[in-house]
C-alpha cells in the first residue's frame, strides 16, 4: 500500500436513519422475510480501508444495489468504488463478502460484484470475488485477514 | 536559672547531640503547658547555638524553630522582636543552618504580634542573603509560605517596600520547577497583581518569570499523592496573566505565537486566556494586535477539527469584540470597533455568497460571535450581512442551499443583542423585518419539509427579539402556523409548528386567543364528511387533524390568559363526547385529558390559573364522570366517560393541578371531593341535576365505585401541608371498598387511595393503631381458606406495604415478611412475586415525588440489603415453588442501581444462573435484563462461572419468546468484551450456536445475532481483538 491516499477528499453522503420498527416486526407470530434493507443494514457499518468513514457514507454500498431472494436463497450485491482506479476495490469486495458470510444463514449463495462500469478492472475483481478457493485462500493470509477484520470492527465514536 | 530545670536540659541534650527528633514535640508540649518559657529554652540552648560546629548550631536552631512553629501564638511582642533579630542574623550563617532558620522565620511570620517594621526587615535580609532557587524543595516552599503569611497580615508594610518587593519575589521564583511550589508562587504573584502592589519598572520581569510556564504542559505522575492537576496550574497561571492590563503588550504577542502551536491543548489554553484577558483591557491595549489576533482566531475556526477549539476561538472573538466596543470615541481617533469589524466582515462575508456554500458555516459562526458581543456590533454586522443573505435566499433555487441560508439567518437573529432597557433603541434587525418575515412566510408555504422546519425555528427566533415583530406579522404567522397544523402531511413539520406556536403564544398571546384557538376549536369539533370522498387519501386524516388541534391547544397554553380560553374548548369536547352530540371516540377524550394535563404542568402557578383548575375544570370533570356513572345499563349509548382509559387519563389532570397549583385551593378541592364521596354532597358540581342519595363508596355499582380513582387524585397528590378532612371516616370507607368490591379498577384505586393517605399521615399512635387494625384484617382474610376476596385483600396489602416501606415506617416489615411467606402460597405465590416489582418501582399516579409523597431515597437498597438473605433461604427451602422466589429476586434486583447490583451480585450469582434456566419467560427476561448491564464490567465472581453462564445463555437463544432470544443474544454480545483469555475457549462453540439465530424468523432477533456473531468472530483473530 502506498502512503498517499488515492482519493484524499471523497464526497461524503448522508447516513440513512435507523430502520423504522413496524408493528409486525414485534409480533411473535409473523415471519419477517430477509429483505434488501436488512442486508444493507448489515453492510452499512463496514469501515472503508482508507478513510474513517463507513461504506454507506462513501456511497460504496446502496440499498438499491442489493438484491435478495429469500426463498430462493440468493443474495446479490453490487458495490461502487469511489474512483475507477481504486486499488482497494478487491479488499472492499472481500470485506463485504466476509461480512455476509458471517452474518447470513449458510443456505444463501452470496454474489458480490462491482457495479457495471464503475471500475477500470471490473472483470478481474469480479472473477476474484466469485472464486471460492481464492476467497478462502485470502482469508488464510493473516495480514489480509487483519485488514478485513479492521474493516469489520465496530467503530467507537 | 537554666540549671534548675533538668528536664529542659535533658530534652535539649537528647535533641541536639542525641539526634532524637521526637524530643522537639515534647519540648513544644512542655512550653505550651507552661513548664518552662521560650526564654528558658533559648538559655538552655546557649551552648549549642554558640558551638563552633555548624551541625550542632543547626540542630540547636532546629529545636528552637520547631518549638516556635508549635506555639507561635503565645509569644509576646518583645520576644518576637528578639527572636527575629536573632534569626535575621543567623541567615548569614553556614548553609546547613539556613533550613531551620527559614523554618523559624516562617513560624514567626504567623505571629499576630509581629512588631511593626519587622516584616520589612525580614524580607530585606531574606532577599539579600538567601538565593532561593539554590535551596531544597521544602525550604523554597518555606520561603513562599512566609511571603504568603506576610502578605495576608502585613499588606501595607510590604507595599511600603515599593517595587523592591516585586523584584525580590521575581528573583526568588525565577527558575522554580516543582508544581507544588509553583502553585504557591502563582498565588503570591496573583496577590501582587490583584491587591495592587506597585509593580514599578518590574512589570515585564514579573511577566517574564511567570509567562515562561505558558501554556502549561503538565501531566501528574501516576498515583500522585499531591493531587495537583493540570487545570489547577492553568487556572492559577491564567489569573496572573490576565490580571492586569500592564501585561497586555507582552501577553498578546505571546498568545498570537502560542495559538499557532501544534499542541491542541496549547491552542485551547491560549484562546481561553485571550478570552479571559481582554475583559480587563482597554481598547488601546489591544489596538496594535487586533489584526494579528483576528488572523489567528480565523485560522483556528476555519481549519480546526476540534469543537472545543472552535468554541474557544468563537468566545475569544466575542470577548475581543465586546472589549473594542467599550472604547469611547474621541473626535480625532478612528472608530476602533468599525475598523475591526470591517476586517472581520471583509474576510468572512464573501464565503457566505460562494456558490457551493462550503465555508459558509465557519464564516457565519465567526460573524455571529462578533455580532453577539454588543449592540453596536450587532448593528454593524447585520447591516453588512443581512441584505446579502436575503438577496441570496431569494435568488437561489436549490432547496438545500436555501435551507442552509435560512439556518444561517436564524443563527444571526439569535445572536443579535436585543435591548432590554425600556428606552426605545431600535433593534438591529428592524430594517430587515419585512424582508425576513416574507422569507419566513414563503418558506413556510414551500413543500420541502426541512425548509419548513427551519422556517419555524427562524420565526421563533424573530419573535424572541424584543419589539421586533409587529402585530400584523404575528397575525400572518398565526395564519401560517394554523394552516400547517391543519394541512401538513409530515409529522415532523407539524411538531415544529406546534413548538413554534407554543413559543410565540408565550410572547404574543393576543393573536392566538382571537384567531388560532377559535379555529382549532372548529376543526376539533368538525365531523368528517363522507369517508370515501376523494380528498381523504391526500390530506392528513381527520383523526390526525383532531389530535394535532388538541396538542396545539396544550402547547400554546403557557400564559394564564390563554389558558382561560383554551381549557373551555377541551372541557366542551369532553362534555360533547359524554352527551354524544359530536361522535368523539374514547381516544379523543383521552387526548383532551392529556392536553389538560400538559397545561396543568406548564402553566404559571398564579391565583387565576389555580381558580381556573380548581373551581372550573376539576368540578366539571367530576360532574361529567358522575353523570356518566349514573347512567344505567339501559342508556341508549354508553358514555365514553365510564371507560377505564378515560378515567385514568383524568387522574393526572386532577393530581397535577392539586400537586402544583395553589395549595390553598387544593385544600378546598380535597374538602369538596371528600364530601362528595362520603356524604354524596353534589352542591359544588355544575349542571346540578343529580339525585340526592349518591353513595359512591358503597361499591354496589362498578360504574360509581370506580370513580374512587378521581377521589384518589383529589386527596393524595396535594402537598403534605394540606389537611384532608374526615380522614378516619374516609380511610375506613376506603378499606371497606377495597376489601369488598369485585371490580378491579374500584378496589385497586381504593387501595391506592388508602395507601396514599397513610403515607402522608403524621406518625403517632393513631397511625400505628390504624395500621395494626388493617394488618390484622388483611392477615385474617388471607388466612381464611374460603374467603372470596383474596386478590382484593392482597392488593390492599401490597399498596399499604409500599406506602409504609418508602417512608421507612417500622410496621412495613410485618407486611413485607408476609409477602415473602406468600411466595410459597399456591394461589397467590405468583402474584406475590409480581408484587415485588410494584414495591420496588415508582408508580406513575401515586406515592411518587410529584405527589409530594413521603419518599426516602435509597429505600430500595435498604429493602434489598435487609431482605436478600430471606429470599436466598426461602429459595433453598422451597420445593415446588422455586420459580416464585427467582421471579421475586429478579424483580428486586432489576430496580436496584447498577453500583449496588455489582457489589451484591457474587452472593446472588448462583440464584441468577438458576433463574436463567427457570422455565418462566418473565423470570428469564428480567434476569437477562439485570445481567446485561453487569456484564459490561464483569465482576471476578462472574468469570468463574463462565461455563454455566455461556451454556445457559446459548440455550435461551432458541427460546420461544422473541424478547428472551433478543435479551440472551445481547448478553452474549456483551460477553465478547470479557478478557480474551477467559472467553477464547468458548469461541468455536458460540459461533456454531449463533449460526442458528441468524436464520431466525424475526428480524429483530437476526440483527442482534448478526452483531453478536460479528464480535465473536473478531475475537482472537488478527486485526480483531
Amino acid at each position: 500500500m502506498s502512503n498517499r491516499l488515492e482519493n484524499a477528499n471523497p464526497v461524503i453522503f448522508q447516513r440513512s436513519g435507523e430502520r423504522l420498527l413496524t408493528a409486525s416486526e414485534e409480533d411473535e407470530d409473523v415471519h419477517d422475510p430477509i429483505d434488501e434493507r436488512e442486508i444493507f443494514d448489515i453492510l452499512q457499518s463496514i469501515n472503508d480501508p482508507e478513510h474513517p468513514l463507513s461504506l454507506e457514507e462513501l456511497n460504496v454500498v446502496e440499498q438499491v444495489r442489493v438484491k435478495v431472494d429469500d426463498p430462493g436463497n440468493t443474495v446479490g450485491i453490487e458495490f461502487t468504488p469511489t474512483i475507477p482506479h481504486c486499488s482497494m476495490a478487491t479488499l472492499i469486495g472481500l470485506s463485504i463478502k466476509v461480512k455476509l458470510l458471517r452474518s447470513l444463514p449458510d443456505r444463501f449463495k452470496i454474489d458480490v460484484h462491482i457495479t457495471p462500469g464503475s471500475h477500470a478492472s471490473e472483470d478481474a475483481v469480479n472473477k476474484q470475488l466469485a472464486d471460492k478457493e481464492r476467497v478462502a485462500a485470502a482469508l488464510e493470509n493473516s495480514s489480509l485477514l487483519e485488514v478485513v477484520n479492521q474493516c469489520l470492527s465496530t467503530r467507537n465514536i | 536559672m537554666a540549671t534548675d530545670c533538668p528536664l529542659l536540659l535533658g530534652l535539649v541534650e537528647e535533641f541536639v547531640s542525641g539526634l532524637v527528633d521526637s524530643k522537639a514535640k515534647d519540648a513544644a508540649a512542655a512550653v505550651k503547658d507552661g513548664q518552662f518559657t521560650v526564654l528558658q529554652l533559648v538559655e538552655a540552648l546557649g551552648p549549642s547555638l554558640t558551638s563552633s560546629q555548624p551541625h550542632t548550631r543547626a540542630r540547636g536552631v532546629q529545636l528552637l524553630s520547631e518549638v516556635l512553629s508549635e506555639c507561635s501564638g503565645s509569644l509576646t511582642e518583645k520576644e518576637v522582636e528578639v527572636l527575629i533579630a536573632f534569626y535575621e542574623n543567623r541567615i548569614k550563617d553556614h548553609y546547613v543552618v539556613t533550613s531551620p532558620v527559614l523554618q523559624g522565620l516562617k513560624a514567626l511570620t504567623k505571629c499576630t504580634v509581629l512588631p511593626p517594621g519587622s516584616a520589612v526587615s525580614i524580607l530585606r535580609s531574606l532577599f539579600q542573603d538567601v538565593h532561593v532557587q539554590s535551596l531544597m524543595l521544602v525550604e523554597r516552599a518555606c520561603v513562599y509560605n512566609m511571603l504568603l503569611n506576610l502578605m495576608a497580615t502585613r499588606e501595607t508594610e510590604l507595599k511600603s517596600l515599593g517595587s523592591d518587593f516585586v523584584f525580590g519575589f521575581v528573583q526568588s521564583m525565577d527558575g522554580e520547577r516543582d508544581p507544588r511550589n509553583l502553585l504557591l508562587a502563582f498565588q503570591i504573584a496573583s496577590n501582587i497583581i490583584h491587591q495592587g502592589y506597585d509593580l514599578g519598572k518590574f512589570a515585564e520581569e514579573l511577566f517574564e518569570v511567570t509567562s515562561c510556564y505558558f501554556p502549561i504542559d503538565f501531566s501528574p505522575p501516576p498515583n500522585d499523592p499531591h493531587g495537583i492537576t493540570k487545570e489547577e496550574l492553568i487556572l492559577a497561571l491564567r489569573a496572573i496573566l490576565t490580571g492586569t492590563s500592564k501585561f497586555a503588550e507582552f501577553l498578546l504577542p505571546l498568545i498570537i505565537e502560542k495559538v499557532d502551536s501544534d499542541v491542541q491543548s496549547a491552542k485551547l489554553d491560549s484562546l481561553q486566556t485571550l478570552a479571559a484577558c481582554v475583559s480587563q483591557y482597554d481598547h488601546k491595549d489591544l489596538a496594535e494586535f487586533l489584526e494579528g489576533l483576528w488572523t489567528s482566531i480565523r485560522r483556528e475556526v476555519f481549519h480546526t477539527s476540534s469543537e472545543k477549539i472552535e468554541a474557544a476561538g468563537l468566545s475569544a472573538l466575542t470577548a475581543l469584540t465586546s472589549c473594542v466596543s467599550r472604547s469611547v470615541l474621541s473626535s480625532d481617533s478612528e472608530d476602533c470597533l468599525s475598523t475591526f469589524l470591517n476586517l472581520v466582515i471583509k474576510d468572512c462575508k464573501h464565503h457566505l455568497s460562494e456558490p457551493d456554500l462550503r465555508l459558509v458555516w465557519p464564516s457565519a459562526k465567526l460573524l455571529q460571535a462578533a455580532c453577539s458581543a454588543s449592540i453596536r456590533a450587532s448593528h454593524i454586522i447585520t447591516a453588512a450581512v443581512m441584505p446579502s443573505l436575503i438577496e441570496q435566499y431569494n435568488s437561489r433555487t436549490q432547496c438545500s442551499h436555501r435551507r442552509t441560508l435560512l439556518e444561517v439567518g436564524q443563527k444571526f437573529v439569535q445572536s443579535v443583542k436585543s435591548v432590554n432597557t425600556p428606552e426605545k433603541e431600535e433593534n438591529a434587525l428592524s430594517p430587515y423585518r419585512s424582508s425576513l418575515c416574507s422569507i419566513v412566510f414563503s418558506a413556510l408555504s414551500e413543500t420541502n419539509d426541512s425548509l419548513e422546519i427551519t422556517a419555524t425555528q427562524l420565526l421563533t427566533s424573530l419573535a424572541q427579539q424584543q419589539g421586533l415583530l409587529e402585530e400584523s406579522d404575528i397575525e400572518l404567522a398565526v395564519d401560517h402556523l394554523t394552516k400547517l397544523l391543519l394541512t401538513e402531511e409530515d409529522e415532523r413539520v407539524c411538531v415544529a409548528a406546534v413548538d413554534c406556536a407554543g413559543a410565540l403564544a408565550a410572547l404574543h398571546p393576543g393573536q392566538f386567543i382571537s384567531k388560532m384557538i377559535p379555529r382549532l376549536r372548529i376543526e376539533a369539533f368538525a365531523v368528517p364528511m363522507d369517508e370515501d370522498s376523494l380528498e381523504v387519501s391526500r390530506r392528513p386524516s381527520h383523526q390526525m387533524v383532531r389530535q394535532r388541534c388538541l396538542s396545539a391547544l396544550a402547547s400554546v397554553s403557557s400564559q394564564p390568559i390563554i389558558v382561560q380560553q383554551s381549557t373551555p374548548v377541551l372541557l366542551e369536547l369532553i362534555s360533547a363526547a359524554h352527551t354524544g352530540s359530536v361522535p368523539f371516540t374514547v381516544e379523543d377524550v383521552v387526548l383532551a385529558c392529556r392536553s389538560l394535563q400538559r397545561i396543568a404542568e406548564q402553566v404559571q402557578d398564579t391565583e387565576d390559573t389555580g381558580r381556573c383548575f380548581h373551581d372550573i375544570i376539576i368540578p366539571r370533570l367530576l360532574s361529567l364522570a358522575l353523570q356518566a356513572a349514573l347512567q344505567g345499563e339501559d342508556a341508549p349509548r354508553p358514555s365514553p366517560l365510564v371507560e377505564e382509559s378515560v378515567l385514568s387519563a383524568m387522574v393526572p389532570v386532577i393530581s397535577t393541578s392539586c400537586s402544583r397549583l395553589q395549595p390553598k385551593l387544593a385544600e378546598e378541592t380535597a374538602f369538596k371531593a371528600v364530601s362528595l364521596f362520603l356524604n354524596g354532597n353534589v352542591s359544588f358540581l355544575p349542571d346540578n341535576s343529580f339525585p340526592s342519595n349518591i353513595q359512591l363508596l358503597k361499591g354496589d355499582c362498578w360504574r360509581q365505585s370506580q370513580m374512587v380513582c378521581l377521589l384518589m387524585a383529589c386527596v393524595c397528590s396535594s402537598p403534605r401541608t394540606v389537611e384532608v378532612p374526615h380522614l378516619d371516616e374516609l380511610l375506613s370507607a376506603l378499606e371497606e371498598l377495597s376489601c369488598s368490591s369485585s371490580h378491579t379498577l374500584s378496589y385497586t384505586s381504593a387501595a391506592k387511595c388508602f395507601a396514599g393517605l397513610i403515607n402522608k399521615r403524621s406518625p403517632g399512635a393513631a397511625l400505628d393503631s390504624l395500621i395494626q387494625r388493617t394488618v390484622k384484617r388483611v392477615f385474617s382474610e388471607l388466612e381464611s381458606p374460603n374467603s372470596t376476596v383474596h386478590f382484593q385483600v392482597f392488593t390492599l396489602m401490597i399498596w399499604v406495604a409500599k406506602a409504609l416501606l418508602i417512608r421507612y415506617h417500622p410496621q412495613s416489615t410485618a407486611l413485607t415478611d408476609k409477602l415473602f411467606s406468600l411466595l410459597d402460597d399456591a394461589d397467590l405465590g405468583w402474584v406475590a412475586a409480581d408484587g415485588f416489582s410494584l414495591l420496588m418501582s415508582d408508580s406513575s399516579d401515586i406515592l411518587n415525588k410529584a405527589c409530594h409523597a413521603d419518599l426516602r431515597i435509597m429505600y430500595r437498597q435498604r429493602f434489598f440489603s435487609e431482605n436478600s438473605k430471606k429470599l436466598v433461604q426461602g429459595f433453598h427451602a422451597a420445593t415446588e415453588r422455586k420459580p416464585n422466589y427467582l421471579k421475586a429476586l429478579s424483580n428486586i434486583v432489576n430496580k436496584l442501581p447498577k453500583q449496588v447490583q455489582v457489589t451484591e451480585l457474587p452472593a446472588l450469582l448462583s440464584l441468577l444462573l438458576e433463574a436463567l434456566s427457570c422455565p418462566d419467560l418473565s423470570v428469564q427476561l428480567s434476569t437477562l435484563s439485570c445481567l446485561e448491564p453487569v456484564l459490561v464490567d464483569p465482576p471476578p465472581a462472574l468469570i468463574q462461572q463462565l461455563e454455566a453462564l455461556v451454556s445457559r445463555l446459548l440455550a435461551l437463544t432458541s427460546s420461544p419468546a422473541m424478547v428472551v432470544r433478543i435479551g440472551s443474544l445481547r448478553c452474549i454480545h456483551a460477553l465478547s468484551h470479557f478478557p480474551a483469555h477467559e472467553i477464547l475457549p468458548f469461541r468455536a462453540r458460540v459461533l456454531r450456536a449463533l449460526a442458528k439465530p441468524l436464520d431466525d424468523k424475526k428480524r429483530l432477533v437476526r440483527s442482534e445475532a448478526v452483531r453478536a456473531r460479528g464480535e465473536w468472530f473478531l475475537l482472537g483473530s488478527p486485526g480483531g481483538r
